[in-house]
């Protein structure tokens, strides 16, 4: 259940471009970790090396370390298909499957590992709207398509899809950059009960938020893990000086 | 198990799919490998210089042919291109609400009709009231075939003429008919006539829409308004007849034929390339 | 920019406005509205054109509707001694050999085109789209050239005995196998489609966003079960569009098909019997036409064909613009 990360000496390259520097990091189980930086910091990267979707783009390539309850995800005997089931992830802009319904939706993760019976799909995908807050908003239009909600509710809707298989941790890329306010607060409170039951990894160019829903806070500049730490620290006592830049504002 | 299973379907859909690409380019193969076989034995001066000879007599040749293929493309393109380009201009100038949809939409139709269909019209159009087959009528039907075509190329080229370059023309108090002329059709230039060739290298192998309209010749007749020799249609001609000297000759018009096509097309394709990052 | 000079504040008369707006037509030229002339007739040629075609086939078509009428359609015999033209098994051909090579052509095809799209590794793919584009160029008299001289005898000394052994109890292969005849022409008219549906299959797949597949993949999914799930249902409708467009080809196609199937215009059950195609009966009979009324009766077969390549091409075009907007038109 208690699904902690440890990342050893994780080097990544887009071709022959090197853009993660040795990154070591722990992250805590059922805890929000953040991770900062300007754009182009290799933040974005990071988090897909943690469910290897990183290798999935044309010259992305990878090596270190990620261990996930004491199993390497990078061990070569590894199938990266099936570390996904355990690790969700929750892309920028909202992705639904626009030729499929919501009930379709949350369910596409199950129906791919095999589960058939109608009951045990109902109640999964019930399980998993309310989990991401949507139940009550979409349970009368399970039928209606995917795309047809709002970018929020949307949103929500991938998160349940994500949830529905039940993973241990939840990778979140900058999940609200696409939503208007109200619709970012509803996530983050979101995040909030969620971690209860989840890791929580989340990326944002957003110091508020970051500084809002973490316990613990990486910062991450031109490929490099700069800073590491409990979020309240970070925020208002850095010790590196170029954490100190990027939360005063000096660039970024 | 379960995994497995999904692990032996994927590995089998990637082969499955491999083997429909390779399924697909192996006729290509085998046409052009049995074209060169057949056809370089047939390809001399002969059949460059000389013209058809009569069954049973060596030596014959298609020089009419080629020299009314390029005769009727010649003159399709003089009649299709102004038409093709100014109205693919037009299309991605013009402000204009209606006409550029009703353009646009009856090109689309257009690309898609038979040719023997435009061939008919043709037919109706020129060779009834001439009362004759004529190289007027065969090239009317393939400049039919080539201005749309023509048309929306050169709409896409105009159209890729970054708009900062007209306006920044424009605001410098030139004319719109001479910013067209002096500095969008300019750039488009390259595009453009690689649209051009790849219409070019379509209607050189037509050969229904020819049929009767051209109609074909066994002599050198190169008057306008008489019937004319075309490649695609003697290597027809050729191919269906029973003498085996004859087929010989229609492989070696296919070589030609296709060799010319191909030149056409990949000095397209190579033209574009660098320019506009065409093929995907 | 012409900019009428103004008097500034009142005059005798009140307020004057100074005359900021240049007239329309003091901006334009002669030069320009020239020009605009020239364009817009070139343009409207295309309409004068396609108006002329329609007008003129409708009127040559006449004679035949009028003697005819809808029982053209119908009517099986296609005398020119007796002057009773009947359509039907030209209408037949023509759809059983397109089905054929749709049949043919869509599998390999929407495979192939996923393949190069999705599943294959990257330096396979530039080589085989090249490859597929030339067969698109290869003009359809030479295809009928190889299919005279290589796919037909193939057909006849292996394949069609070899058929007629394995499957004769089924009408579809029962018969002489002449070599000629209905299955060659459906099978080289699905080599003459195919790298269309790929080509335009392709555009249609590659214009699904990637993040269609990265929800897939992140949610577990093989490559193949991200392609199933997020990139085929996306495209679903153009891919169907890919195919009729594949389909209205094959509907137009007429050199090869006329020297491969034989040119008998019957019906005829099995696929190993010659057969006649509207494309190929116009393309076979039209200067052999000896009278008025046969000659009109082809031109109304052309009628007919037209209008069903125009539906269908239609229909097509709608289906394909409905993925991701614009999708590129293929060079043709």
């Amino acid at each position: 259940m208690a699904d902690g990360i440890l990342v050893r000496q994780l080097h990544a390259w887009f071709g022959q471009v090197h853009v993660l520097h040795g990154i070591d990091l722990a992250i805590a189980p059922l805890a929000v970790t953040a991770i900062i930086g300007p754009s182009g910091c290799g933040k974005s990267t990071f988090i897909r090396c943690l469910n290897r979707m990183h290798e999935v783009v044309p010259g992305g390539r990878a090596s270190g370390q990620v261990l996930l309850n004491g199993e390497d995800l990078y061990d070569p005997t590894v199938d990266p298909v099936q570390i996904r089931r355990g690790i969700g992830m929750v892309f920028q802009k909202p992705n639904p499957f626009p030729t499929m319904s919501v009930f379709e939706n949350v369910a596409a993760g199950l129906r791919l590992g095999g589960v058939r019976n109608r009951g045990v799909l109902q109640g999964t995908v019930e399980q998993a709207l309310r989990q991401a807050a949507l139940w009550d908003e979409v349970k009368d239009q399970l039928g209606k398509s995917g795309a047809s909600l709002s970018g929020g509710q949307q949103q929500r809707l991938c998160i349940a899809r994500a949830l529905a298989v039940r993973p241990g941790v939840l990778l979140m890329d900058e999940p609200c950059s696409a939503l208007d306010p109200i619709a970012t607060a509803k996530i983050e409170e979101l995040i909030q009960e969620l971690k209860r039951d989840l890791t929580i990894v989340i990326v944002t160019h957003n110091m508020q938020q970051a500084a809002r829903v973490s316990g613990s806070t990486g910062f991450f500049l031109l490929g490099e893990l700069v800073e590491f730490g409990e979020t309240g620290m970070i925020f208002t006592n850095p010790h590196d000086k170029r954490t100190e830049d990027y939360i005063t504002g000096r660039f970024g | 198990m379960r995994g497995q299973r999904r692990r032996v379907v994927n590995v089998m859909m990637n082969w499955l799919t491999a083997l429909s690409a390779a399924v697909v380019v192996l006729p290509l193969i085998l046409i052009l490998v049995f074209l060169v076989y057949q056809g370089a034995s047939a390809v001399n001066l002969d059949f460059f210089m000389n013209l058809p000879k009569p069954v049973g007599e060596p030596g014959g040749g298609m020089a009419n042919a080629i020299v009314g293929s390029v005769i009727l493309v010649g003159l399709a393109a003089c009649l299709g291109l102004p038409i093709g380009i100014l109205g693919g201009v037009y299309l991605a100038e013009s402000r204009d609400r209606c006409l550029p949809w009703v353009i646009r939409f009856l090109a689309d139709v257009m690309n898609g009709v038979p040719s023997i269909v435009i061939g008919i019209f043709a037919y109706t159009i020129i060779v009834l009231p001439m009362r004759r087959f004529s190289a007027v009528a065969g090239a009317f039907a393939l400049a039919v075939i080539m201005i749309p075509i023509v048309l929306r190329t050169s709409e896409e080229m105009v159209r890729l003429v970054p708009a900062s370059l007209h306006e920044a023309a424009l605001a410098l108090g030139i004319p719109q008919w001479k910013v067209v002329l002096r500095v969008v059709l300019p750039t488009a230039r390259a595009g453009i006539i690689t649209g051009v060739m790849v219409a070019v290298a379509r209607i050189a192998g037509e050969t229904a829409p020819l049929l009767f309209t051209a109609f074909g010749n066994r002599f050198w007749q190169l008057g306008l308004n008489q019937p004319i020799a075309a490649l695609p249609l003697q290597i027809f001609a050729y191919a269906i007849a029973p003498y085996d000297d004859w087929h010989r000759q229609a492989w070696a018009g296919a070589l030609v034929l296709i060799a010319l096509i191909f030149l056409t097309s990949l000095t397209a394709r190579i033209a574009t390339k660098g320019r506009f990052g065409g093929v995907r | 920019m012409a900019r009428a000079a103004a008097p500034q504040g009142g005059t005798a008369e009140g307020l004057s406005l100074p005359c900021v707006l240049p007239s329309k037509r003091a901006v334009r030229g002669w030069g320009d509205q020239l020009f605009r002339l020239l364009l817009r007739s070139a343009a409207s040629a295309l309409l004068a054109i396609v108006t002329a075609m329609v007008v003129v086939m409708v009127r040559a078509a006449t004679p035949a509707i009028k003697a005819f009428g809808w029982r053209f359609l119908i009517t099986s015999t296609w005398d020119p001694v007796t002057e009773h033209f009947g359509a039907l098994p030209l209408i037949y051909g023509t759809i059983v050999s397109s089905a054929l090579a749709l049949l043919l052509a869509v599998p390999l095809g929407i495979g192939a085109a996923v393949f190069l799209a999705e599943l294959a590794p990257l330096w396979i793919r530039p080589p085989v789209a090249f490859l597929i584009e030339l067969l698109a160029a290869v003009p359809s008299v030479i295809y009928g050239l190889w299919g005279i001289f290589s796919l037909v005898p193939w057909l006849r000394q292996y394949v069609q005995p070899a058929l007629g052994a394995t499957l004769g109890f089924l009408p579809l292969f029962q018969g002489p196998p002449y070599g000629v005849g209905m299955l060659t022409a459906g099978i080289i008219l699905a080599v003459m489609i195919v790298p269309f549906i790929i080509a335009m299959s392709r555009e249609v797949l590659l214009a699904v966003p990637n993040t269609q597949r990265e929800a897939a993949l992140a949610l577990g999914a093989t490559r193949w079960e991200a392609t199933r799930i997020a990139v085929l249902r996306y495209g679903r409708s153009g891919l169907i569009g890919a195919v009729l467009l594949g389909l209205g080809r094959a509907l137009g196609e007429t050199m090869a098909v006329t020297m491969v199937i034989g040119n008998r215009p019957e019906i005829s059950a099995s696929l190993f019997a010659p057969g006649y195609t509207m494309a190929s009966m116009i393309a076979n009979e039209f200067t052999e036409a000896t009278s008025d009324l046969y000659l009109s009766a082809l031109v109304e077969v052309g009628l007919l064909l037209f209008v069903v390549t125009v539906a269908v091409n239609g229909l097509a075009r709608l289906l394909v613009w409905s993925v991701g907007g614009a999708v590129h038109e293929v060079r043709e």
